[in-house]
Parts: structure tokens; C-alpha cells; sequence
């Protein structure tokens, strides 16, 4: 106990704990995120069916991916689901999040309503839509029992439209969380920057355009980022909702893989999916990344 | 009184093997009430014989969860006894090297006599045995509410142009012709049964079990999408997505008069308590009396690391197959027993026909495997099917033609 020396070992402490406690996690992420997507991009150029080999294929599962109508219909599917799910969610959430901004009476309880659709899960969510749209038994039942017998909205069982009724659930489902995020943004806002443009006479959307909205920059990229990804692998919401159907016409990228991979054995296929889906993510996410971090640190 | 004697002589033999006593696992998904019943009397079999049951019960998703789980498994190396695996299913773990030969028992008690040779190729890889049949149930059943059928003065169907007549009938005295569930298997439920109907048994064999590409695209093949096609008017705007069993229940009810499915569907029926041949019937579906196509449940057995374990697996699968467990499991389950020269005297008179129609076909050489239901062709081939065959009934504006033609080159996905 002699040689106890105080201040070193509170500065080996200092130096490892850090890291010893950070070990694991980051052990654990390189092997099942990192080593898996390796692995699976490994499987993708393989013969796997059933079960994962490895022998050699090249680029047949791809060949055979990209001949693939469903495929196709997936990728559609997702572009579309993408683009108006997350234009859809930001814009209704923006636009909640103002008009709770207006001091209204009864915030607390009025933001806990519109952000109780996220505590649920998509199951639910797409359970509960389920029945709402479903021809016979919610909306278009509804309102032709209240007289309008003119009156339908079959998109559920459209082939043409269903992936649109995934769009509406999926809205509904994030957009308070979205009006969450810009309300808090908002709130962060100099009142002194407002107060001045007021005094400018500038009118009240034109200072939420103009100022306060760009201002929210930061908020606008994280919101984007976790609509993309909650986007590009929603599975349960598809799943639930339509479940890939009227045929496979609401189909997207992750419901296919996960057919083809566990249901069909066609691993290898599915695992080329997947590569497709995680490129796809990558070329959104990784230019945005690069400029939104480049940006921060010139700034 | 022979229970009784089975028990007892079970129970000398438990004696005799307990010191041969090994570890069972089986993966299976006969988690519902009546399917929970027959896996119990399995356990109770097995444990007669000293051996332990482990239950390995996936329950959900038709089996998909079962697999993903199995897969795992296997993949770990460390693989259960025997799973509930299918069909060409079974060709394609063989491939993997994974299974175990079971001729020896087999051999033993005659199941090349007892079986069917449609049956017992599905059960073999490479010419011997690895895996046991449980039951088999007909998938070209029509189930009809006859009380509706009286009120629109039409008879039941037997042919497909009775069948349409029927249908015209129903909707003109206002009852939904069909009872309809949109999922793409069922879709190609319905289907192979109208295939059947329109091209008969050696046409469903070269289309849709040798996948012969000519016949795929030919005349009969675009007729009989047409008259699939022709159904789709008889059911409601409400069908996508619909479960089977609310199908059935809609015939149960008296909202639909007729559901195209497999003989799973009675097991509703019962529930209900309703009486086959009063309130319900079965009947072939139209123009398919003289054909069957089968959908078979079966164990595939798998490599075990050690000699007590194997003795294990052998003794399973010669309870699966023993007349006891065949009579019980398919009474709970609404199927009927695989092996030949069963006393069908306690089974209703579905089950009745359906077993003596297994024969009749069996000897005509019109029993068929069911494509829809995995018994026919490979797993990616079998779902290539089903996309076209969905995206064809859901898609009004793809002729039949050109669904034929899509048919052709989803057969050569493999």
C-alpha cells in the first residue's frame, strides 16, 4: 500500500474507464452492425438458398434481383412511400408545431394528444387503419350510412392506390413526434429576433419563412434523418397494414427481402436486396452527412 | 380396450429401452386447440417408450416463424431431432446435408406398402427416407351452405358451367356468390383448384407440377385463368387481405354461399357446430371429383451427434406413422390418416370421402401434389407463382394471356 500513488491512478482512470466502458457497446456494434452487413454483402455474391454458403456466384443473385418484377414494384413503392412520408409528416408537423407555438391555452394537454400516436407501435397502427379503410367495415361504410351512398374510398383494396393508404398511416403515426422536434426548436428561438421583425412590420407566416423556419436548420436534418431511415425499413406498418397486398402491390424493399430471404430460399437474393437498400440509404444519407458536417465545422 | 393394450405394451417396452432413453425434440407449430391435443398424445407416445419429449412449438406465421428459428438452429449446428418440414421443402434441406436416413424403420414396418408412391417420393431424398408423413388434406374441396343454395333455387355444382350457373343464381336472388380471401395463397388456392377443373389432373401435373413450359403457355392454361378470372365478380369488394377462416366463417354465417379451401376449413365449420352434410357441405370442387390434390404435414428427420439420440428419432417416427397416433392426430386436426387400410369409422363423412377418394385417386394416378400449398415445386418457384397468379386476379388490366405468359417464366425461377 506504500507505493499507493494517488494522482496516477486517478489519471489512469481517467484515460481507460472511458474506453473500458465504451468497449463493449462499440465491440458489439462492429460485430452485429458492421461484421453482419459485411457478411451479408459477402452472401449476396453466393449460391445461398435455404441456408448461408458459400460458393461462389458472382453477380447471378443480382442478375436475378434486377430481373425481378416485384423488385421493381418494391423500389417504386418505396420512392413513393418515401417521398410523401416524410414531405407528409414534416409538413403536418411543421404546421402543428406553429400553431401550438401561438401560446395557445392548453398546450401540455393538446401536445401529449398529438403525440400519443407514437407510443404506439406500427402494428397498431396499421391494425387500427386497417379497419378504418377497409371498404365494408370504416370510412366508406360510415359515411355511406350517413346517406352519401355515392361515396367511395376502396384504396385499401386498389392495387393501384394501396401503397397510398401505407402513406396516410405512417403520417399520422409520426407527425406529432415531428411537431415534438420543431416544437422544441422553436422554442429555442431568440423571442428578441422575432420581436425585431415584428417591429420591421414583417407579418407573422412571413417571419416563420423567413426567419424562424431556417433558423431550424439542425432540427430540419435530424427529423429528416429518422424519417429516411424509419422510411427506407418500415416493414411492420406494410406488414400490417396491407401486408404487401392487394397482390403484391404495396410491396416495399424490406418486406421483400424478408420473403425471399426467410420464406422463399432464395437467401441469396434477399441478401442483394438488402445491399440495394443499404446503398440506397447510403447515397441519401451519406452527401447529406458530409455537407451537413462540413458545413457545421467551416461554420 | 386396444388403447388400453397399446398402453401396456408401450409401458414393457419403456422397461426394455430405458436404458436407451435419449432427448426428442421436435419443432412443429400445432399450437391451436385441437393441434396442441394431438402433439400432447404424441409426447404421451414417446415418453411411453422412456424417451423425454422437448417441446419446440413456434407458433405463428403458417410455419415462417418455425423456419427462421430451425434455420437458426441448424445453422448453429445444433439441429432438433425432427422439424415439420414439407413438400420439395424436404428436397431442398436434403440438399444442405442435413438430414438423416430413416430406411431402416421404415423398411421394418412396410411404409412403401403402407404409403402411396406420390407420398413417399415427397418423403424421400435420394431414393431412402427422411422424413414421416402425419396426415394429408384435400385442397380441392368447394364448401357450400346448402340452405342458401335452396333459397336461390340452384343446385350444388359439380361441373364448372354449374358452378357458374349456381353463382348467376345466387347473385340474382341477392347472395354473395363466394366467400373470398385476397392473400396471395389463397388466390393460388383457388386457382390450382380451378386449373384442375378446367384442364384435369394430367394437365395440373405437366402445368403445374413439372412446370412444362408449353403447357404453361397453351390454350387450356389461358382458359383456365379466364375462368378463375370469371370468379372474381361472384365475391366482394372487401376480399384483399380477408383471413381464410373469415372466409369460412361467412359461409357459416349465411353471408356467402361457397368457399373454394382445404379441408382445414371444416375444423371451422365444426367449431361452430355445425353438422357436415346438414349444414355444410363438402364437395369437390367443380369438375374435380375424379382428381385430388394432397397437402401432407410431415416430420423430416435430422442428423443427431450420438447412437441414443438416433434411437430417439427412429422411435418418434415409428409413433408418427403408428395407426394409434394417425387415428387421433387427424381426428383433432380434420384431416385424414396417410396410412392405407385405416378403420375411418370415427371420422365424419368428409373425412369419409376424402379418405376413399385418397384411394380411388391414388389408383387412377390422379392424386397430384398441391402446388399452392408447398407439396409441388420448390419454394422460390412456388412463390414466383404465386406473385403472377395474385398480381393477375388483382389487376384488372393484364389479359390472361399475358398471365400465362408471365406463369411460363415464373416456372423457371428456381
Amino acid at each position: 500500500m506504500t507505493s499507493y500513488n494517488g494522482p496516477a491512478q486517478y489519471g489512469f482512470a481517467e484515460r481507460w474507464l472511458p474506453r473500458l466502458v465504451l468497449a463493449p457497446s462499440f465491440l458489439l456494434t462492429l460485430v452485429f452492425v458492421y461484421g453482419f452487413i459485411l457478411w451479408n454483402g459477402y452472401l449476396s455474391f453466393t449460391t445461398s438458398r435455404l441456408l448461408p454458403n458459400y460458393e461462389w456466384a458472382g453477380l447471378a443473385q443480382y442478375t436475378t434481383l434486377f430481373a425481378n418484377e416485384r423488385w421493381w414494384v418494391a423500389v417504386k413503392n418505396l420512392f413513393i412511400f418515401g417521398s410523401l412520408f416524410i414531405g407528409g409528416a414534416m409538413a403536418v408537423g411543421i404546421f402543428l408545431a406553429v400553431l401550438l407555438d401561438q401560446k395557445v391555452r392548453q398546450e401540455g394537454a393538446l401536445r401529449t394528444l398529438y403525440l400519443y400516436p407514437m407510443a404506439l407501435s406500427f402494428i397498431v397502427t396499421g391494425t387500427a387503419w386497417k379497419w378504418m379503410l377497409n371498404p365494408g367495415l370504416g370510412l366508406e361504410k360510415l359515411v355511406q350510412d350517413w346517406g352519401f351512398t355515392n361515396f367511395t374510398f376502396d384504396w385499401l383494396v386498389n392495387p393501384d392506390m394501396s401503397i397510398y393508404t401505407v402513406v396516410i398511416a405512417g403520417i399520422w403515426q409520426s407527425s406529432g413526434f415531428v411537431m415534438a422536434l420543431f416544437l422544441a426548436g422553436l422554442r429555442g428561438i431568440d423571442d428578441s429576433i422575432i420581436k425585431a421583425a415584428q417591429i420591421d412590420g414583417a407579418s407573422l407566416p412571413r417571419i416563420y419563412w423567413k426567419i424562424v423556419l431556417p433558423a431550424l436548420r439542425p432540427v430540419f436534418f435530424s427529423t429528416l434523418m429518422i424519417l429516411a431511415h424509419i422510411a427506407i425499413k418500415s416493414f411492420d406498418l406494410v406488414m400490417a397494414l396491407t401486408g404487401g397486398g392487394p397482390g403484391f402491390s404495396s410491396d416495399v424493399p424490406a418486406t421483400f427481402m424478408y420473403s425471399t430471404a426467410f420464406t422463399r430460399g432464395q437467401m441469396g437474393v434477399g441478401a442483394a436486396s438488402a445491399m440495394m437498400m443499404l446503398m440506397t440509404v447510403a447515397a441519401i444519407v451519406v452527401p447529406y452527412l458530409y455537407s451537413e458536417l462540413r458545413g457545421s465545422r467551416n461554420g | 380396450m386396444q388403447a388400453l393394450r397399446m398402453t401396456l405394451c408401450a409401458a414393457t417396452m419403456a422397461v426394455a429401452f430405458a436404458a436407451n432413453a435419449a432427448e426428442v425434440e421436435v419443432l412443429h407449430w400445432w399450437t391451436s386447440g385441437g393441434e396442441a391435443k394431438a402433439a400432447a398424445e404424441l409426447k404421451k407416445m414417446l415418453e411411453a417408450k422412456g424417451h423425454k419429449w422437448k417441446d419446440f412449438a413456434v407458433a405463428g406465421g403458417a410455419g415462417e416463424n418455425a423456419m427462421t428459428a430451425l434455420k437458426t438452429r441448424v445453422v448453429s449446428g445444433n439441429a432438433p431431432t425432427a422439424a415439420q418440414i414439407k413438400g420439395p421443402a424436404i428436397q431442398e434441406w436434403g440438399d444442405e446435408g442435413v438430414l438423416a436416413s430413416i430406411d431402416d424403420v421404415a423398411k421394418k414396418e412396410g411404409w412403401d406398402k403402407l404409403l402411396p408412391p406420390v407420398v413417399s417420393n415427397v418423403m424421400k431424398y435420394k431414393g431412402s427416407y427422411v422424413a414421416v408423413p402425419v396426415n394429408v388434406h384435400r385442397v380441392n374441396w368447394l364448401w357450400v351452405n346448402p340452405e342458401l343454395l335452396k333459397k336461390a333455387n340452384a343446385k350444388v355444382p359439380t361441373t364448372i358451367d354449374e358452378f357458374f350457373a349456381t353463382a348467376e343464381a345466387l347473385k340474382k336472388a341477392g347472395i354473395q356468390p363466394v366467400a373470398y380471401g385476397g392473400q396471395p395463397w389463397q388466390d393460388a388456392t383457388v386457382f390450382e383448384s380451378v386449373v384442375l377443373g378446367v384442364g384435369g389432373a394430367d394437365f395440373y401435373k405437366k402445368s403445374l407440377v413439372q412446370l412444362d413450359q408449353n403447357t404453361l403457355k397453351s390454350a387450356t392454361m389461358v382458359k383456365a385463368l379466364e375462368t378463375y378470372k370469371r370468379i372474381k365478380p361472384y365475391t366482394d369488394k372487401n376480399a384483399p387481405g380477408r383471413e381464410w377462416n373469415l372466409a369460412t366463417a361467412m359461409v357459416i354465417n349465411g353471408k356467402a354461399a361457397m368457399q373454394f379451401m382445404g379441408d382445414w376449413a371444416k375444423g371451422e365449420f365444426l367449431a361452430a357446430g355445425k353438422v357436415p352434410g346438414k349444414d355444410f357441405l363438402c364437395v369437390p370442387a367443380p369438375g374435380t371429383a375424379n382428381a385430388y390434390t394432397f397437402n401432407i404435414d410431415s416430420f423430416a428427420m435430422f442428423k443427431l451427434p450420438n447412437k441414443d439420440a438416433e434411437k430417439g428419432e427412429k422411435d418418434f417416427a415409428s409413433a408418427v406413422m403408428s395407426p394409434q397416433f394417425q387415428e387421433v392426430f387427424n381426428l383433432n386436426k380434420g384431416s385424414i390418416p396417410v396410412r392405407s387400410g385405416m378403420n375411418m369409422a370415427k371420422f365424419d363423412a368428409c373425412g369419409q370421402e376424402s379418405a376413399k377418394d385418397f384411394q380411388a385417386t391414388n389408383k387412377k394416378g390422379t392424386l397430384q401434389p398441391s402446388m399452392a400449398h408447398g407439396m409441388a415445386v420448390h419454394s422460390a418457384t412456388q412463390g414466383a407463382i404465386y406473385d403472377v397468379v395474385s398480381q393477375f386476379w388483382n389487376d384488372d388490366k393484364m389479359t390472361a394471356k399475358q398471365a400465362a405468359d408471365k406463369l411460363a417464366a415464373a416456372a423457371k425461377v428456381q
